[in-house]
């Protein structure tokens, strides 16, 4: 996996950005999460449709 | 019978023009006039840029469907509009332009008793020097604005892949191409496609990816950037763009007018009056918006496009056009009907239709360039403003011209974007966001302008899964398969 040392160097223009960490990254990823996540921003997306009809 | 005409056969007007002989049925006649013989689902060109997907993917043929549907279809190119008609005959009518192979060049005359403007942007590569010449694409950079431009984009690409597995180092250079430019978010999905594309190709160590847009911001998207709900905090689209470009080793150069293209090489302006050149093997820039360059005409033969038109070539409508300074804008400035306010029976939807100001804060440099985003009008958006338009017109063909009209502006409307970076569905990533409305309401949301509840942005697998089920979904609507019209815009 990146490391953030590989990306983030100091004093660079993205030195003060936000940057994810390995448990981010790792349930961007996980299956079962991301299935969930689909479910809930399918929904999200619906409300937003439906608010905008 | 009444005639309803429209111009222009992508997501609004296909939107608009299927809509309405729904419900419209045998009685009257709906006529589309568009030069394309295909119809294309834009958001999925960028997979077609990076050779994820071929040309055939996107598109299909036009001309059955809508022979199944009962609409009338021309292959032909709008020239001008005659609202009066003639001295002789005040019947409304369009000239229009073949482009169908056989009577290309041909021209007719349309009458209508109404008209919906739904042609789209001119992609203006003309309006910088070096990225083309008019609507076509200059030899310097490659585009993902059409089918062809990104299957043009992907060959050359792969040459430049090709080149970094033999060694050679190379740069890559995505965004926007000239001050006044929309449409940021293509520009942004494809260079983290690209990114996506040339770790798989095992060439990333040897290509330099930069970006440059007019954004002022990283995360502005041509709507002055947004919040989302994270970790309870009202986070920054900022923030969350800056994330992106960062993990994935991308500087950016922002607040950039391209002032000219030459082989290998960009000139451009910043915001702070600076200049500069950025060299480049590869470039995807995209380019600004105009009109079609639709010319309007009075009864008796002169010149009426001003009253019609706005001076960018976009349709007037019910907007509010002198709002001034920023400062002073409010999300009612926003068209709601989309009817033009000296015809009744025109209407305009889609990029068509003139916006009353930017969304984005207006900035330029020094020397007074204009650098900042235009609005954008596209994808969701377009095809509810297409629907809305076309049950306006249904009403009024239906119930008489006192019909009441349907609403939807912008500012009490979402958009749902996904941005995927990648394809495959264990691999890669997508950022899928939501904004509610589109145009910030700082009357009814104070502070942030959109609602926190349905504004939201998130990375992941789910959003490449989302990206897949939408191409399926919206190619299966447009080409009016069973069901068509449960599928929501």
């Amino acid at each position: 996996m990146q490391k953030l040392e590989d990306v983030i160097k100091p004093y660079d223009q993205n030195f003060t950005t936000m940057v994810p960490t390995r448990f981010v990254k790792f349930f961007r990823t996980c299956l079962i999460w991301q299935f969930i996540r689909f479910v809930h921003i399918n929904i999200k997306m619906i409300l937003v449709v439906a608010k905008s009809h | 019978m009444a005639r309803l005409v429209i111009m222009g056969g992508g997501v609004s007007g296909h939107t608009a023009a299927t809509f309405a002989k729904k419900w419209l049925g045998k009685d009257h006649e709906v006529v589309v006039v568009t030069p394309n013989s295909q119809w294309n689902w834009i958001p999925s060109n960028i997979w077609v840029g990076v050779g994820q997907m071929t040309k055939e993917d996107v598109v299909f043929p036009l001309a059955p469907v809508y022979g199944k549907a009962g609409i009338d279809f021309k292959q032909a190119k709008a020239v001008s509009i005659h609202p009066e008609g003639k001295a002789d005959d005040e019947t409304p009518f369009i000239t229009i332009e073949s482009t169908k192979q056989g009577t290309a060049g041909e021209t007719e005359e349309v009458t209508y008793d109404y008209l919906i403007n739904a042609t789209g942007p001119k992609l203006n590569f003309g309006a910088t020097p070096g990225l083309g010449e008019g609507t076509n694409l200059g030899e310097h950079t490659v585009s993902v604005c059409t089918a062809d431009h990104a299957v043009h984009a992907n060959e050359e690409l792969r040459k430049i892949f090709d080149k970094a597995k033999a060694g050679e180092r190379q740069k890559i250079l995505i965004g926007t191409g000239h001050g006044m430019c929309t449409c940021q978010g293509a520009a942004f999905e494809y260079i983290f496609n690209i990114e996506h594309e040339a770790k798989k190709a095992g060439v990333r160590d040897n290509v330099d990816i930069k970006w440059i847009s007019n954004e002022s911001f990283l995360g502005d998207f041509g709507i002055g950037g947004l919040h989302m709900n994270r970790g309870g905090y009202a986070a920054s689209s900022r923030l969350f763009a800056e994330s992106l470009y960062s993990e994935r080793n991308i500087p950016w150069l922002i607040g950039a007018h391209v002032s000219k293209v030459e082989a290998g090489k960009v000139h451009y302006e910043l915001l702070d009056g600076s200049t500069g050149e950025e060299e480049f093997d590869f470039s995807m820039l995209i380019p600004p918006f105009a009109g079609v360059g639709l010319t309007a005409v009075a009864k008796d033969g002169s010149d009426m496009t001003a009253t019609l038109f706005a001076p960018n070539g976009f349709l007037k409508v019910d907007a509010k056009y002198d709002a001034g300074d920023y400062a002073n804008w409010k999300a009612s400035d926003w068209p709601e009907t989309y009817q033009n306010p000296t015809y009744d029976n025109i209407f305009a939807c889609g990029i068509a239709f003139a916006p009353p100001h930017p969304i984005s804060k207006p900035m330029s440099s020094p020397a007074g360039t204009p650098i900042f985003p235009t609005p954008p009008r596209t994808g969701m958006p377009s095809g509810i403003i297409g629907k809305a338009v076309a049950k306006s017109v249904c009403d009024m063909i239906q119930n008489g011209k006192s019909a009441s009209l349907q609403k939807a502006s912008m500012a009490e409307m979402g958009a749902a974007c996904v941005a995927s970076a990648g394809k495959g569905l264990t691999d890669g990533m997508a950022a899928a966001l939501t904004v509610y409305p589109v145009v910030p309401d700082f009357e009814k949301y104070p502070g942030l302008g959109r609602d926190l509840s349905h504004t939201f942005g998130e990375i992941g697998l789910a959003g490449h899964w989302i990206k897949h089920v939408l191409h399926h979904l919206f190619i299966y609507k447009a080409k009016l398969k069973p069901g068509w019209t449960l599928i929501p815009e």
